[in-house]
């Protein structure tokens, strides 16, 4: 068994699931979105903004930029044990890359709270 | 009519580093014959040429290699199989090379040692002369006994190259699942808890490279798959 340890603590089972977890609701934001262009013959600021000031459309945006930050964080720390192999140079990477998946989080919020 | 080979060469007390050299062999127009045949017929040009092998008929899995770039046994792999031109023969990939196609598959097995490729039963008291199984019981252990460890499918799996000493690869998990299953071992739980990691198990992304490759026809990915639910199913 690799300790948790070595593996920084990470689960195998959440991970996995969470990332299949998130992989749902990016898809389903995705499928929407496609819907909605598909649907809507002329887009305009106008129509763009109301879709966004629905409150059910704003939980649904931000439940997908966290499950963009979960599914980052988990996908790119796999990625980099695999690719990245000095322990101080990955940690670096996770660490600057985790915080852009928080800040898109962020902004994404603070976007959302001005519609 | 000449065939045509590059071959992976190197010898680590000669050559500062490894090459492909160069062979010709000649055979009768129309005939077809297996790439460990060929390597033999070349070996009696070249005595210095390396490689394993040993029943060769597919069963013990000693002849793993790389035959224009996919993992099989050359035993089994007949040249017509590797279509027209030249056949380019190199050692599996991601294992350390002790001389040409010889690799050293010290790595492969001690992933393989980690899960514990014995029965295990702790029953107080044992039947005194054989473990019975019904019928559906042994049937469940079909496709994954037959494995013959030769390591086509974990040199091939790139999960396995970055991660040799943390994930057990697809055939140390294909047995495993083989030991989780059978209605003869006890120690289901600790065989799970062994796997419960970040790396062991769920390093396999499931790429199927080792599916593609197997010569004996396994699926190690649906096992791997099998024990990812098992535990799940425990921790929920």
């Amino acid at each position: 068994m690799v300790t948790n340890e070595a593996s920084m603590k990470r689960n195998g089972i959440q991970d996995y699931v969470s990332l299949r977890a998130t992989a749902a609701v990016i898809t389903a934001f995705t499928f929407f979105m496609i819907y909605f262009f598909v649907t809507t013959s002329v887009v305009t600021f106008e129509v763009w903004q109301a879709l966004f000031a629905n409150i059910y459309m704003k939980a649904f945006t931000l439940a997908t930029l966290i499950s963009i930050m979960i599914h980052v964080r988990i996908g790119l720390w796999q990625v980099l044990t695999d690719y990245i192999k000095p322990t101080g140079l990955r940690a670096g990477l996770q660490y600057i890359l985790n915080l852009i998946a928080f800040a898109y989080v962020a902004i994404g919020l603070f976007v959302l709270w001005g519609v | 009519m000449m065939l045509d080979f590059s071959i992976y060469r190197y010898n680590p007390d000669e050559d500062d580093a490894p090459k492909m050299k160069d062979y010709q062999l000649e055979v009768e127009e129309g005939q077809d014959m297996m790439v460990l045949d060929a390597l033999i017929a070349l070996k009696e040009k070249d005595p210095t040429l390396s490689f394993r092998r040993s029943c060769r008929e597919g069963v013990c899995g000693s002849d793993g290699m790389n035959m224009n770039g996919k993992n099989g046994l050359a035993c089994i792999t007949p040249l017509s199989a590797l279509g027209k031109g030249k056949v380019i023969v190199r050692p599996l990939p991601g294992l350390p090379v002790v001389r040409d196609l010889v690799v050293d598959m010290t790595q492969f097995y001690t992933q393989y040692e980690k899960i514990k490729p014995f029965l295990i039963n702790d029953d107080k008291q044992p039947p005194a002369r054989e473990f019975i199984q019904s019928q559906e019981e042994r049937a469940k252990l079909d496709g994954l006994y037959e494995c013959i460890l030769c390591a086509c499918c974990s040199s091939s799996c790139p999960s396995f190259w970055w991660n040799p000493d943390k994930f057990i690869g697809p055939a140390g998990l294909l047995h495993a699942y083989r030991f989780l299953i059978d209605s003869r071992d006890t120690a289901t739980d600790e065989r799970l808890n062994n796997l419960d990691d970040a790396f062991s198990v769920f390093r396999c992304h499931g790429i199927m490279n080792c599916v593609s490759v197997c010569p004996k026809g396994l699926n190690p990915t649906k096992a791997i798959g099998q024990i990812k639910s098992m535990l799940l199913q425990r921790a929920v």
